[in-house]
């Protein structure tokens, strides 16, 4: 499971620098996301890849923690899932904003010259 | 005396509620809205001074104030705390928020939509990462800043500002991975995320998770070096700066110093002495990269025409300067460093704000916005001269204004700047301390001279290609836009007068981060508060 996971994060991640380095400003947001998902994901299985264990622990008695997966890591990715789906949004909203006002999808807002 | 720990949250979550508040209006009550946005920043102002007040008379055991977020014991809750450093820094902001915030009352705040609501949300989030005590919290008030701020880069949305701002938006969402990396590794390695907890763990790490841990930290560098603009990750720095509308280039300036506090925060805490092997861990990284980032800063000083982007050039030289001084690890520097960091922000975002009263005397000032006014059809825009009263001798207060911004950023007698590199030298050429004596001291010291150089001769080409051509016409100034430029500098002058107790509360503070012991205790000692059932009754 840990060589799967690792190699689907790799996929991802290097997908994603690929298309970050490109120059459409499109190309540019479906590498973000691609990121996002790699880096959630890396962040899920810093608690350690578990099956069949309950996250949250029960109150009054004292309990084996190796019966339980880490929890905080899913605590985090939530909040990571939330603020990168945010600011994705966001730079969506700028590329709309910037193809609207300079006519040209590329990152620098403008065409590289022909030459 | 236990309601006053409720106040480290004050300056985290008035900015909240105000800006929530201020969605509410429309845009017609600008009037109300600068107000309800100038009473909160000026009470977070306030506090602010109380907080650099009470940490410094020792209110608080050792000075450090802790707040346990939902009264949850040190390394499981959060932690916000309030120490010397922090307060400082939030006092820095404060000021210059107040500043930019007054300046943008006559025109720049009508530009758009919700530059209140968005103001008091950065404000926000840069106090909460002043603040906080934990590596995560951190990251989500890092991210509350930068969405804010790309919010107010796009503030008056013209081409060039979407232009920069979507490469701005592009490099600080790749930091932010970089930073959600890291953190994920260092949790990997030590099991925590308190920044306390985390320091009285590394001794004992082993070297497997050591390994995995400083893998981590070096990650998270790479977030907020490129926040603080270190060579070869601030290319974004001078565009973006020049692009902002110039009460949000005051507080971008203020954005870079916040990488720089972090890894003076981070840094001194996790590799200090106590650290075992990892201890002075990256220090060499610091050090170089910030030299070369005073370099780098130098030539883009020397080859920029443009005003905008001088500013961005001496904000990176500003960086670079503080990050090799960083970079030593050693008390004294850092005390001469924070003196720096104190006058150059001062300075520059002065500067900032005055460039766009002078490119008035350039071009004519009633063309300049009628593109950024079309986008947003603002009642109000169309006579955005009525506020305020015009000053008189505009041109008098432009020059030397101008002549005071460029001393202090070129580091020149008489002013803040001066006495600010000159502590910088004398410690670099202090005899006693053997572990300052290297070659690379003097490399660091030409460098700082080099681009002190450089500054003075790019500031004078502007100042003498501006204010001594014959087509110079005296531009229209308010009181509104003159006084917060006024103001930021009369405090370079009262740092320079009043060197001599600033520098000993500045050794109290560079000493206070050289003993991360202290710190250490008194997070995780920190007791939950317990309430009596009979309180609650009486």
């Amino acid at each position: 499971m840990e060589a799967v996971l690792a190699l689907a994060i790799g996929i991802l991640f290097s997908c994603g620098v690929w298309l970050m380095l490109r120059p459409r400003s499109f190309q540019v947001i479906i590498g973000l996301l691609l990121l996002s998902y790699a880096v959630n994901l890396f962040i899920f299985i810093m608690g350690r890849l578990s099956v069949n264990k309950p996250p949250l622990t029960l109150d009054g008695e004292i309990i084996d923690p190796s019966l339980y997966a880490d929890p905080l890591p899913q605590a985090l990715v939530l909040t990571a899932i939330v603020i990168g789906f945010a600011t994705t949004a966001l730079y969506l909203v700028v590329l709309l904003g910037s193809r609207g006002l300079t006519g040209t999808d590329h990152v620098d807002g403008k065409e590289k010259d022909t030459e | 005396m236990n309601w006053l720990n409720h106040l480290i949250l004050l300056p985290v979550v008035l900015p909240l509620l105000s800006g929530a508040a201020l969605v509410l209006f429309n845009e017609r009550h600008h009037h109300l809205k600068f107000l309800i946005n100038f009473i909160s920043t000026f009470i977070v102002l306030a506090t602010a001074c109380w907080l650099f007040h009470f940490t410094d008379t020792e209110g608080w055991p050792d000075g450090i104030g802790v707040y346990l977020a939902a009264n949850w014991a040190a390394p499981f809750g959060i932690v916000l705390l309030a120490d010397r450093l922090a307060a400082l820094m939030l006092l820095l902001t404060a000021i210059l928020a107040t500043a930019a915030l007054v300046y943008s009352y006559s025109r720049w705040s009508r530009l758009g939509i919700h530059f209140h609501s968005l103001f008091q949300f950065l404000l926000m989030g840069i106090n909460g990462a002043f603040l906080t005590g934990d590596l995560f919290n951190l990251f989500v008030f890092f991210e509350v800043m930068l969405a804010a701020s790309y919010g107010l880069v796009l503030h008056g949305y013209n081409v060039t500002r979407i232009r920069a701002g979507m490469q701005y938006i592009v490099v600080n969402l790749m930091s932010s991975f970089f930073f959600l990396i890291g953190i994920a590794l260092i949790y990997a390695a030590s099991g925590t995320l308190n920044m306390a907890d985390l320091a009285s763990r590394i001794a004992g790490l082993t070297d497997a998770d050591r390994m995995l841990l400083e893998t981590g930290i070096a990650i998270l560098a790479v977030a907020f070096l490129t926040k603080s603009a270190m060579w070869p990750l601030g290319f974004w720095l001078p565009t973006t700066y020049t692009a902002a509308c110039p009460p949000v280039t005051a507080m971008l300036v203020l954005m870079t110093k916040i990488g720089v506090y972090i890894i003076l925060r981070l840094w001194l805490l996790l590799f200090s002495d106590a650290a075992g092997d990892s201890a002075g861990f990256g220090g060499n990284v610091l050090l170089f990269g910030g030299m070369l980032t005073l370099a780098f800063g130098a030539i883009g000083l020397l080859a920029s025409q443009e005003s905008g982007r001088m500013a961005g050039y001496s904000a990176v030289i500003s960086s670079g300067t503080l990050l090799a001084a960083v970079g030593y690890g050693q008390p004294a520097l850092i005390s001469a460093a924070l003196f720096y960091l104190l006058s150059s922000t001062l300075a520059l975002a002065a500067f900032v704000l005055l460039i766009e009263l002078i490119d008035r005397i350039r071009t004519p000032a009633a063309s300049m916005l009628a593109l950024t006014m079309e986008a947003f059809a603002i009642d109000d825009a169309s006579k955005p001269e009525s506020a305020g009263v015009a000053i008189p001798a505009a041109m008098a207060f432009l020059g030397l204004t101008f002549a005071a911004c460029a001393l202090i950023m070129a580091g020149l007698p008489p002013l803040s700047g001066f006495i600010a590199k000159f502590s910088i030298f004398a410690t670099l050429l202090n005899e006693n301390n053997q572990q300052l004596h290297s070659p690379f001291s003097w490399v660091l010291l030409i460098l700082i001279i080099v681009s002190g150089l450089a500054a003075i001769i790019a500031l004078m080409r502007f100042g003498v290609r501006t204010f001594w051509s014959t087509s110079a016409v005296p531009p229209r100034l308010q009181i509104t836009e003159a006084a917060p430029i006024s103001v930021l500098l009369a405090l370079c002058v009262t740092m320079t007068i009043a060197a001599g107790p600033l520098h000993g509360y500045l050794q109290r503070v560079a000493a206070d981060l050289h003993q991360p012991q202290l710190y250490i205790d008194r997070v995780i000692s920190s007791p939950v508060t317990t309430i009596a059932s009979g309180e609650y009754t009486q």
